[in-house]
């Protein structure tokens, strides 16, 4: 409590275009130490507990150095020139579509956007305006409450539900589990928090109306889902139009937790800006994404579609402790011209009868390099536990790398694991085939990946899957001839 | 009146990778409606012959002019000769995994319709158009909906190519070895498929070894290619003739 008026100083005078008015400055200088974590506590008015637990977070993290294991490479990325708070950006708008960047246009329009909510996504008007956001959201939460399911961000859930924020908020990750997951636990700005009761089914797939409202959630996103026994939950992260997105840097938390016979689909569309032809700009994605199935015969599947960000670095895992509990991980991961990614799954079987299910499909194309690194991990207690692993490799073009890195550690006797790879190309023949049928080369070669992943797509919301398919198309573009 | 459909006029044409030229001054015109046969010995570059009309990036044209409908085939993409009805059932159809043969078969039609400025077919349309045409071709709806040449038998393969050829409605079928690998039974599906197609305003060429297949599509010309180029055209007489006493005669004469 000391520290308080210190925060009082920083926020009144030095940093007087800070946070006491409502637009233009809303943002924290740049730089990282204490005070900055205690300016970003005492903005979200945040009780001392959430505040203790970010500085621990903080000094732990001065402690850590950055993880250089992933095939990556990267300028890196000086955190002490970032800054750590910012509300929704309020720039110059673009008064009209005709203002917006013509190329942002055209992919909405190839995404069969609809121009309201092209407007929208642009800046051309606020979300508000189109979708009126907050009837939107409370129509939603009230039916959500009727079944006492808690669909909030992240800050209201601390304030309205602190004991189960308090019981479950890095009990999943903690924040000594990596540098970019320690520097989100002190830096956190916002995310969303479900809370599905016990024997209760979430009657409609959360988040749908996300594409707009998800616009501004920030660089160090925290998600918490906690399914308490017999419930189910389907949660879809992320927007599939493209926003330009000025953030160098992202390092979001998302955290799992699953009771008994209960089940969590989480699918995320992630297409962020990828950088330019040459590798210019883009976003860094450095994210923790894990799930601890805790109850006996709890289930977790991820599905990921990813197409965008300049690096990439994420491995979305499932802690298999109870019984029978079953994990499941579908990805396609696609990179074009110098965009880099090293993602996949970590599956860790702790519980008897525990089953897991890999299938990875990266396609690489122009001068992208992507590596699938991947974990089965079998404890000694994990009596006939099963892993099934597939890791699918299509390459377009020979400027690209494609690598598979699986690792497996078991200790149990009666486990059973299973792993195949492979990796193709697109071939001149299969390309002419289909232009010998009328089919142009470049929707050919989104045939021929949209089949490619087809077992992944499969498992994405139908409306989803469309979109998703479309934008695996516009990601490919000019990957060919 | 006779109406050109493919007027080829002394042809130049090689490996673009390696420059070797493999057509070497190829006279040969194609009118509406009318049935031609290429036969050759092995190596003569038949094959070529029919990428080279159909646009396959990896051959280059050194000389000479295609003419397809009042177009210059040489200026155009593969896909758009495709579209002006340009249709070619390869000898070794390819694998194309994750694509259903249904899912392709939609891509191409209504690839074609938009080129050529017709509404596309929505997917109920289309099932309707296929599944009565598959029939024809004694081609199960499970067969449609597996990856298109994966796993399929030669006869399958060629079945299907015939089947996309009655899909399609091209104005020129080049048919590349469309007999090789088939037994009695599935040649007479493929040459009754060809044979329902083939009007008077649709022309074939038929590039082949056998006589079987001519015997059921009964070509109005039969040329002998060799050399990059014919040596000799006659009707179907010449095929049987070539089918006794061989291209031995024919080749030692152009030499």
């Amino acid at each position: 409590m000391t520290d308080k008026p210190q925060i009082e100083d920083l926020s009144g005078d030095k940093y007087k275009y800070g946070f006491t008015t409502e637009i233009e400055a809303d943002t924290a200088p740049c730089g990282l130490n204490e005070d900055i974590i205690r300016l970003i506590s005492a903005k979200k008015n945040e009780p001392e507990w959430l505040l203790e637990r970010r500085l621990k977070a903080y000094r732990h993290w001065l402690t850590m150095s950055e993880p250089h294991w992933a095939k990556l490479k990267y300028d890196a990325v000086d955190f002490q020139a970032l800054s750590y708070y910012a509300a929704p950006k309020q720039k110059a708008k673009p008064k009209s579509l005709e203002d917006v960047d013509k190329t942002l246009l055209d992919t909405y329009n190839k995404l069969g956007i609809p121009l309201k909510e092209q407007e929208a996504l642009s800046g051309v008007v606020a979300v508000d305006a189109v979708f009126d956001s907050v009837s939107v959201a409370t129509t939603y939460r009230a039916k959500l409450a009727q079944s006492g399911i808690i669909f909030c961000s992240i800050s209201e859930a601390v304030k309205e539900h602190p004991e189960l924020v308090q019981k479950y908020l890095g009990s999943v990750v903690p924040y000594t589990d990596n540098f970019y997951a320690c520097l989100n636990s002190a830096v956190f700005t916002d995310g969303s928090f479900v809370y599905i009761p016990k024997g209760v089914k979430a009657p409609m797939e959360l988040s749908t109306y996300f594409r707009i409202n998800a616009q501004n959630t920030g660089q160090f996103e925290r998600t918490l889902i906690v399914a308490e026994d017999d419930s189910y939950v389907s949660y879809l992260e992320g927007c599939t139009a493209p926003q330009r997105d000025e953030n160098q840097l992202h390092a979001a938390i998302v955290e799992i937790v699953v009771m008994n016979n209960a089940e969590v689909k989480y699918s995320t569309v992630q297409n962020w800006y990828p950088g330019d032809k040459d590798g210019k700009g883009g976003v860094y994605n450095f994210v923790t994404k894990r799930a601890a199935c805790r109850g006996i015969n709890s289930k977790v599947s991820w599905t990921q579609v990813e197409t965008g960000s300049a690096v990439t670095w994420k491995y979305p895992s499932c802690i298999l402790q109870g019984d029978n509990s079953v994990g499941e991980f579908y990805s396609v991961a696609i990179t074009n011209n110098r965009q880099q990614a090293d993602t996949g799954t970590k599956m860790i079987h702790l519980g008897k009868n525990t089953r897991s299910k890999i299938i990875s499909k990266g396609i690489s194309a122009g001068f992208s390099n992507q590596t699938y690194r991947g974990l089965v991990d079998i404890a000694a207690n994990a009596k006939n536990a099963r892993n099934y692993s597939q890791c699918d490799s299509l390459l377009i073009g020979s400027t690209c790398g494609s690598h598979t890195v699986p690792y497996i550690r078991n200790r149990s006797k009666s486990a059973v694991l299973e792993h195949e790879a492979t990796t193709s190309k697109i071939s001149a023949e299969q390309l002419f085939y289909c232009q010998q049928r009328g089919i142009k080369e470049e929707e050919a070669v989104g045939l021929i990946v949209n089949g490619f992943c087809k077992e992944v797509m499969q498992k994405l919301p139908m409306e989803f899957a469309i979109e998703a398919g479309k934008l695996i198309n516009i990601s490919l573009e000019g990957s060919v001839g | 009146m006779t109406q050109k459909l493919l007027e080829i006029k002394d042809l130049y044409a090689g490996v673009a990778e390696s420059g070797k030229e493999i057509i070497k001054g190829l006279n040969l015109t194609i009118n509406a409606g009318e049935t031609h046969a290429v036969m050759g010995p092995n190596g003569a570059g038949k094959s070529t012959l029919s990428y080279v009309l159909t646009g396959k990036p990896d051959y280059v044209v050194t000389g000479g002019s295609m003419r397809f409908a009042e177009h210059d085939l040489t200026a155009l993409k593969p896909e758009e000769r495709a579209a002006l009805g340009i249709f070619l059932s390869m000898q070794a159809p390819v694998e194309i995994p994750g694509v259903t043969t249904q899912n392709f078969l939609k891509h191409a039609i209504n690839a074609q319709r938009k080129y050529n400025n017709l509404p596309e077919l929505d997917a109920a349309e289309f099932l309707k158009l296929l599944r009565s045409a598959a029939k024809n071709f004694d081609i199960s709806s499970e067969m449609l909906k597996r990856e298109i040449n994966v796993g399929f038998s030669g006869g399958e393969k060629k079945r299907l190519e015939i089947l996309q050829l009655s899909l399609l409605q091209p104005k020129l079928a080049i048919l590349d070895e469309a007999d090789s690998g088939l037994d009695i039974d599935a040649l007479k599906i493929v040459s009754q498929g060809v044979n329902q197609w083939h009007t008077k305003e649709n022309s074939l060429l038929i590039i082949t070894h056998h006589l079987d297949l001519l015997r059921q599509i009964k070509p109005d010309f039969v040329h002998i290619y060799a050399d990059g180029k014919i040596i000799k055209t006659g009707d179907m007489a010449l095929a049987e003739e070539l089918e006794t006493s061989g291209y031995k005669n024919y080749l030692d004469a152009a030499k």
